[in-house]
């Protein structure tokens, strides 16, 4: 699980050009939008398309994208869900 | 009431003035916009997101907005009388032609949302007006080269009809890395100096 809680962080980092951000400096609880890593809505939009690109993963529901997009930890317990 | 010049900046092949005087940019471990960036001491993590134009428009405001002669006037207009009126010629060619190239293949079709969004050319208006809460007309003009009589005579109209009282006007364009950029600010005056004429501008955009 650690492993891949790393592996997101590196493509969330690369997938929205975070300047200056390493995976060392997002906590796995860090909200991902507000005050946490700042991300906006076209960020959210880039995120789902990265579930699909890199996990196959379709977010059939938009209105799950809120809980699942919070953090580091809520996307990847949502793609183990997935992929269980 | 007449509209006067208060301040303009020029970024040309690879070098950048504000106010006539050039900024000493090394830009030898990064890129010539990332360099102006770091040069004007810069915190705005959303600009490495912006595709080449957005940043040059972003860039190009600050360096105009920043200077003090415009810093220290700036909040004696209401957010909705400053307009933003600029002209381009080559829109988004750049980034369209990135975003085409990323969707051509079938089999990996994942249209990009971050790229998407700058393919509208009047994004950059945008990312200018939120970075600096300006509410007033803004414009975007694909020209072949910079028309300086439209822009002038525009920009006076808005003046001249009250729908401004201060403005970032100009010309920016971007093409695989090559960046011309010429914006400056202007204001209504009762001074007969710098005024917002054809001849003046075309003596400060070189």
């Amino acid at each position: 699980m650690e492993e891949l809680k790393n592996k997101l962080k590196a493509q969330i980092i690369e997938a929205l050009n975070l300047e200056d951000v390493e995976v060392e400096d997002i906590s796995n609880s860090d909200a991902l939008f507000g005050d946490g890593l700042g991300l906006d809505s076209i960020d959210a939009l880039e995120l789902i398309v990265l579930l699909e690109r890199e996990y196959g993963i379709k977010m059939d529901d938009a209105a799950e994208g809120k809980t699942i997009l919070q953090s580091v930890n809520s996307m990847a317990e949502y793609i183990q869900l997935k992929k269980a | 009431m007449g509209v006067e010049v208060v301040s303009y900046i020029r970024i040309k092949d690879h070098k950048a003035w504000i106010n006539g005087e050039a900024l000493n940019l090394d830009f030898s471990a990064m890129s010539f916009l990332k360099a102006i960036y770091k040069d004007l001491g810069l915190k705005y993590p959303k600009f490495y997101k912006m595709d080449e134009l957005s940043k040059l428009g972003f860039i190009a405001s600050e360096m105009l907005l920043q200077n003090n002669n415009v810093k220290s006037i700036i909040n004696d207009f209401k957010q909705d009388k400053i307009g933003v009126i600029l002209q381009n010629s080559d829109s988004t060619i750049d980034v369209d032609s990135n975003f085409y190239d990323s969707i051509l293949d079938e089999q990996k079709h994942f249209p990009s949302p971050a790229l998407f969004v700058y393919t509208l050319p009047n994004i950059v208006l945008g990312e200018i007006s939120i970075r600096n809460k300006f509410k007033g007309e803004n414009a975007l003009f694909v020209f072949q080269k910079y028309n300086m009589t439209f822009g002038v005579d525009y920009i006076n109209s808005l003046f001249e009809n009250n729908k401004i009282e201060a403005c970032v006007g100009g010309w920016f364009n971007a093409n695989s890395e090559n960046y011309d950029a010429f914006l400056y600010f202007a204001k209504g005056t009762n001074k007969q100096e710098n005024a917002h004429t054809v001849d003046n501008i075309s003596k400060i955009y070189k």
